[in-house]
């Protein structure tokens, strides 16, 4: 670094200032530097196939006929647009997505509130939460696809349902689907809504308990604003990692009875049919309800995205 | 007295969680050690009539699944270790330096973090059997890094931000280069955060499915999770639920023991790198 150099040999009365660009100048150049292999590989995978799936999603082209490849302008996504299999899609993934994430954060909110407070075996139950985070999400789909199946599984005898097929039909393979994305995704938000919570001033509880709050008010009236920020974060980050689901319908149902989901749907076109053309028209309409989501909870909800970005300030 | 009354009830809140927590996994065990041939028959039973390791000699005499654990070990390691490195680097940019293109940084892994990897499944499919590297560890490694870099980025930034950089300067004045102080002070300082950064990535590629299905099709590079999804048992006349199981718990016991191990620094780790603490 230049500092070094300067104080060998820049005579005393050498002016501070130039100093000081000087080493802002180096700074920023070695920012870059450090960053540039990051940079590169983040873009290198997205940006690029992005683009290229934008390029596709304007032809008709599919691998098992390479040579029927011919610019269709915007028909394919008129063809998706316009088919019901897209719309079953969206209105599966978000039905999924609702659901998981509305119960995750009363849950959540629940787990966090119970890590805070418990003294006893505080750090017993943070390693019990860790596990279904941890665990591979089609382990979890498996274990629980095989307690609800008929064959294998103890959820009808203990219910005394009988031979009820779970995943004879949409709603009761909707209900397991999302059953095994809860379990398996709660402790993150958990974890995140614990974070906001340590957060809530302690004096600002206190006083409140002093002036004669219920603990219902205090919940509704100090805690949960204190931390609002927390939970907007972590509302936003599960609703987009909800909407990419695919592991659970792919395990438990295949996609039958109406259980495919967005994600589900652009893997079968692109990579079962190997139908490009469609396929990338529903990757970029994929990513452009992603999009819309996000901007929705940026610019409708105020998300203040500084904090999980992780700006000085 | 009301204060230890209260902090019982917190307790056997703590215990249903625990239990919440550990049902399925009880459940896998206890499939698992059921007898493939007769875990179906007369009533199904929570836990087997008789206990049995034959799903285990099933799946780890299947080269189906031998070579998935050593794919995706390999594959999780080599990308975990990268991403790392590279991760380090920019986190050190962020927490540390003013540089433009800080900003875009960062908005850019919090845009990769909730791309949808489904939109790229088509063209990284295509794009890859073009290039060669399709069914291939490395056509493998290089989306994990794509989309672990968000997340080794952001908890390692936060674990940055904690070092007493004061130590860094102190370093320079002493007459080290940035790089120096970089390399001799602050990497000791900043390897825990390293350290949980990598098990957290880690856990990202040994969980990965999608891009794992639809850029395999062999043993040469079929990890875990995808192989799962492909596992019959051994023969085609058995059914696979017991194998499944087994081999489910064996790919499940890394992640208990990381956990178990590392608790706290991965709760540190998924706080740190998600809410600003």
């Amino acid at each position: 670094m230049t500092i070094t150099e300067e104080r060998v040999q820049a005579p005393p009365p050498s002016p501070p200032p130039a100093k000081v660009s000087d080493r802002l100048h180096h700074e920023r150049r070695l920012g870059l530097r450090l960053s540039a292999p990051a940079f590169i590989v983040m873009i290198l995978v997205t940006a690029y196939p992005l683009g290229y799936a934008v390029v596709l999603s304007f032809y008709k082209y599919r691998l098992t006929d390479p040579d029927g490849r011919q610019f269709v302008g915007l028909q394919n996504y008129l063809t998706v647009l316009t088919d019901p299999v897209w719309w079953s899609a969206v209105t599966t993934t978000a039905i999924i997505t609702l659901v998981s994430v509305a119960i995750e954060l009363v849950l959540g909110f629940g787990f966090a509130w119970v890590m805070y407070r418990i003294v006893r075996g505080r750090s017993f139950v943070r390693t019990a939460i860790l596990v279904p985070y941890g665990i591979i999400t089609v382990v979890s789909a498996f274990v629980w696809r095989y307690a609800f199946q008929l064959d294998s599984g103890f959820v009808n005898q203990w219910f005394g349902l009988g031979e009820f097929n779970w995943f004879g039909e949409r709603w009761s393979s909707l209900f397991v689907i999302t059953l095994s994305e809860i379990w398996k995704t709660t402790p993150f938000i958990s974890l995140l809504l614990l974070a906001g919570l340590v957060q809530v001033p302690g004096e600002l509880l206190e006083a409140a308990k002093v002036d004669g709050a219920s603990a219902w008010q205090r919940l509704w009236k100090v805690v949960l604003p204190n931390m609002k920020a927390a939970i907007m974060v972590a509302v936003l980050f599960r609703t987009l990692d909800a909407w990419r689901i695919f592991d659970n319908p792919f395990v438990m149902t295949g996609g039958a009875n109406e259980t495919e989901t967005l994600s589900f749907l652009a893997y079968r076109q692109n990579v079962t049919l190997v139908n490009l053309g469609a396929g990338s028209a529903i990757s970029v309409l994929l990513f452009v309800t992603v999009v819309l989501i996000a901007l929705m909870f940026i610019k409708g909800f105020k998300t203040d995205l500084s904090q999980v970005r992780g700006d000085e300030d | 007295m009301d204060g230890r009354k209260t902090s019982n009830w917190w307790t056997v809140w703590g215990v249903v969680i625990l239990l919440w927590a550990a049902f399925p996994l009880v459940w896998m065990l206890s499939l698992a050690f059921k007898d493939p041939a007769t875990f179906r028959s007369g009533e199904a039973s929570f836990f087997p009539a008789e206990w049995t390791w034959t799903n285990f000699e099933t799946v780890f005499s299947d080269d189906l699944f031998t070579s998935a654990l050593r794919n995706s070990f390999g594959i999780a390691v080599i990308a975990t270790a990268i991403s790392v490195v590279i991760a380090m680097f920019a986190a050190y940019a962020i927490a540390r330096l003013d540089f433009r293109g800080k900003k875009l940084l960062l908005s850019m892994a919090l845009g990769i973090a909730m791309f949808p990897q489904a939109a790229l499944v088509g063209p990284l499919f295509n794009m890859w059997r073009g290039l060669g590297i399709y069914d291939t560890w490395i056509g493998l490694i290089i989306p994990y890094l794509t989309f672990a870099l968000p997340l080794s980025i952001w908890t390692m930034s936060a674990f940055f931000r904690q070092i007493p950089w004061e130590m860094e300067q102190a370093a320079q004045v002493d007459g080290a280069t940035a790089w120096q102080a970089f390399r001799k002070v602050i990497v000791p300082l900043a390897a825990p955060g390293v350290f949980t950064t990598g098990i957290l990535t880690f856990f990202f590629c040994w969980n990965e499915f999608l891009l794992a299905i639809s850029l395999t099709s062999t043993d040469q590079a079929r990890t875990v999770p995808a192989a799962l999804s492909f596992f019959t048992g051994a023969s085609q006349f058995e059914s696979p639920v017991t194998a499944v199981m087994a081999a489910s718990v064996v790919v499940t016991i890394p992640v208990v023991i990381l956990v178990l191990v590392f608790q706290r620094r991965i709760v540190a780790g998924l706080t740190a790198g998600a809410v600003k603490g």
